[in-house]
């Protein structure tokens, strides 16, 4: 076992991938010299050189539709948009082609292919580098959407969406790229895409959280524990779509409470489809209502203000114990 | 330190073998077998007949909107004909003769036209990708496909259709970027058929050709008059045999006109004038090449007959499809169904089992109403 951060963590499934798969290319802006900005792709270049590893133009709409293009001859790109606030441009090729090529032509031709990209905010950046979209592509029939919280989960999970046969959408949170090392084992791992994981067991009251807000999440349990006496579950959602619907219902079935954290904006977000799911399947378990802890509802506000915004322990804990005196 | 020319404007080669006077430039004239020369013009004709009949099709409610292609048929052919098998073919939604002369059945079509996705599923061995509506948006996915050709060192190459209109997409412009940057096998065919809807060539573009943009990417374009089967295939058969040498791509663009409806819910009466059509109508590809095999005595008694009867069975194929089974959306949204399609799937079949009046509606609703002779105005199915 090797203590890696998240950023090796990614780079070793790229790596292992590539090795196994000469049908496994790597593609986008600055990944191959440079290796990429955030270093994901670091090395990549001149291990299997600029065919394999394509530094691009400038211009998100042909990396992802030159992508679909490639994984309906057979190859399976993973692109790297440099920053998900960037997604846009190419978001068209995502929603109208990624997604549907395997539907379209009921199975003649698909996209398998992963589309990475750091999101989210706390890390004192630009306009356009620390919103939370998942809820985009989590809304798009077609395609899978997947957040790792830690180095393992990154390294496993990319692993499986590099062999997932569908397009898999894979959001890296920039705040978790360097924010701890973990244990990651020397054999290649997987781990399956649309199962949640139990970070933590608990009674009384479940925590839903993914990404970065895992940590939050986590910390917020711990107080509660000390504080209130409490231990909460805290399940660790990994894939935002396809929703692991069943390990959300088990768990609030057992504890009666949840509370959902995430970064993205609070209407329309996953937090509503998640507390949606949960009624549907252990509305007779609830004792309080479900609470959503999110990000409000305005334009990212730039970092003097992103404190604030992005959902903080404080504010975890608030909602958890409304939930718990309710 | 003056001011210097760093290279001069290239100049654009504009490719004309056979007029609509029948003027034949004997010099240019591509040395065809008898043979290719009855195919090509047995593929216009089927070209024109189906899509004849798809508009009466279309007017009767049997299948919804589509784009016609009366008028583009050279274009068409005249490329794809320089195409082999293991080649690829990327159309937008306006290629149907191209479709057809790449396999595509006539009832797999009109299908696609009644709201089908089957409709849009090439056969197993086929290298074609389906219609696809957003417009410009298919252009990547052939370099893609050429990038993965030059990739494993395979012997093929891609063509793709698209419209002036597309032109103006960002995504027409950073497909040729990557092809020109990648130097992969691809041929950009464009139909600059006058008119985007509504937007003529003149509102769409400043530039005076669309064969020029092909010199901002570094590799060469060409015009052909898209009328004249002959030129197309020349042209096109260069390209083919340059992506083909690993020279990389080319831009084609036929000049040529939508002698109809944009689609079927389009009424071009509003913004071009009869004059115009007529004087396009004088060029029609057809009548130019069959003057061209007729002195060369190669015209084939009874034709239009074989063909319109072939129509008349691929239509009866299509009519004769079973309904749509309501589950099969299910089938091919993920390679394996996630639980909350085994969910949603399981709610819908037992909706169909629930006794009449409670199920799920079996059949779409037509997608016209019957209008035979009528024109559609609504434009909502653009
Ligand atoms: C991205 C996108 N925008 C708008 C439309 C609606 N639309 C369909 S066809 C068309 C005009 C296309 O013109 P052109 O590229 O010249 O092709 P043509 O229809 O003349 O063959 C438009 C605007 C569309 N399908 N896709």
């Amino acid at each position: 076992m090797a203590k890696l951060n998240m950023v090796k963590a990614l780079n070793l499934a790229l790596l292992e991938e590539m090795e196994r798969d000469p049908d496994v290319l790597t593609i986008g802006e600055d990944v191959g010299v440079d290796g990429g900005v955030f270093r994901v792709t670091e090395d990549l270049h001149r291990r299997f050189g600029s065919r394999r590893v394509i530094d691009t133009p400038l211009a998100e709409a042909a990396i992802i539709g030159c992508s679909v293009g490639m994984a309906i001859y057979g190859l399976k790109p993973i692109c790297e948009i440099q920053f998900s606030g960037f997604a846009f441009q190419c978001f068209h090729q995502i929603e109208n082609h990624a997604a549907r090529y395997r539907q379209r032509t009921q199975g003649r031709f698909h996209c398998q292919m992963v589309v990475r990209m750091p999101y989210g905010g706390g890390v004192r950046a630009l306009e356009h580098h620390s919103e939370s979209e998942e809820q985009f592509y989590a809304h798009i029939p077609g395609l899978k959407m997947v957040i790792p919280s830690g180095p393992r989960t990154a390294r496993a999970l990319l692993t499986a969406a590099i062999r997932d046969p569908d397009p898999v959408i894979f959001f890296e949170h920039k705040g978790l790229y360097h924010a701890a090392k973990e244990e990651v084992p020397d054999e290649s791992e997987a781990m399956p895409i649309g199962r949640a994981q139990i970070a933590q067991e608990g009674s009384r009251l479940t925590l839903i959280a993914y990404g970065a807000m895992l940590r939050v999440a986590l910390e917020a349990a711990e107080t509660l524990q000390a504080e209130d006496g409490v231990t909460p579950e805290v399940i660790d959602l990994l894939t935002i779509s396809p929703l692991d619907r069943e390990t959300l219902v088990a768990s609030v079935a057992k504890t009666g409470r949840a509370v959902v954290v995430h970064e993205a904006p609070l209407s329309f977000g996953p937090g509503a489809e998640i507390a949606a799911s949960i009624m549907d399947g252990a509305f007779l378990s609830l004792e309080a209502p479900i609470r959503r802890v999110a990000a409000y509802d305005v334009p990212f506000v730039g970092f003097a203000r992103e404190k604030a915004s992005v959902p903080d322990v404080a504010r975890v804990l608030a909602a958890a114990r409304e939930t718990l005196t309710f | 330190m003056p001011r210097t020319l760093i290279e001069p404007q290239s100049p654009i080669e504009r490719l004309s073998i056979l007029d609509s006077e029948g003027n034949l430039d004997t010099a240019l004239e591509p040395k065809l077998s008898a043979d290719d020369l009855k195919r090509l013009y047995r593929a216009m004709v089927l070209g024109r007949r189906l899509d004849e009949r798809m508009l009466r099709l279309q007017r009767q409610g049997r299948i919804g909107t589509f784009a016609p292609i009366k008028g583009q048929e050279a274009s068409q052919i005249g490329s794809v004909f320089t195409l082999k098998p293991t080649d690829w073919v990327v159309p937008s939604f306006r290629e149907t003769a191209s479709m057809l002369w790449r396999g595509w059945p006539i009832e797999t079509l009109l299908s696609l036209y009644a709201g089908r996705l089957e409709g849009s599923s090439p056969g197993p061995e086929q290298r074609d990708l389906p219609v696809t509506i957003p417009v410009a948006t298919q252009l990547p996915h052939a370099v893609g496909i050429a990038y993965g050709i030059q990739y494993r060192g395979e012997d093929a190459v891609v063509m793709t259709y698209f419209g002036d209109g597309a032109t103006s997409e960002g995504d027409f412009h950073e497909a040729c970027n990557f092809a020109g940057v990648w130097h992969v096998p691809v041929v950009f065919l464009c139909q600059n058929n006058q008119w985007a809807i509504s937007v003529p060539i003149k509102k769409q573009t400043n530039s005076r050709t669309i064969a020029q943009k092909a010199i901002a990417y570094g590799f060469p374009g060409i015009q052909v008059d898209g009328n004249d089967v002959l030129a197309v295939y020349a042209a096109s058969r260069e390209a083919v045999e340059r992506a083909r040498a690993g020279e990389g791509p080319t831009l084609i663009e036929c000049v040529t006109y939508r002698l109809g409806v944009h689609t079927t819910a389009d009424d071009p009466t509003k913004y071009r004038t009869d004059e115009e059509v007529k004087a396009w109508e004088q060029k029609d590809p057809l009548t130019r090449f069959r003057a061209y095999l007729e002195k060369k005595n190669l015209l084939e008694p009874a034709l239009e007959e074989q063909i319109d009867e072939e129509i008349v069975r691929g239509v009866e194929r299509f009519e004769a499809m079973p309904q749509a089974d309501p589950l099969g959306m299910f089938e091919h949204a993920y390679a394996e169904l996630p639980p909350h399609l085994v969910a949603e799937r399981a709610e819908m079949a037992a909706r169909l089992a629930a006794p009449e009046g409670n199920g799920a509606p079996t059949e779409a609703e037509p997608t016209s109403p019957p209008m035979r002779g009528q024109r559609r105005t609504s434009r909502w199915q653009n």
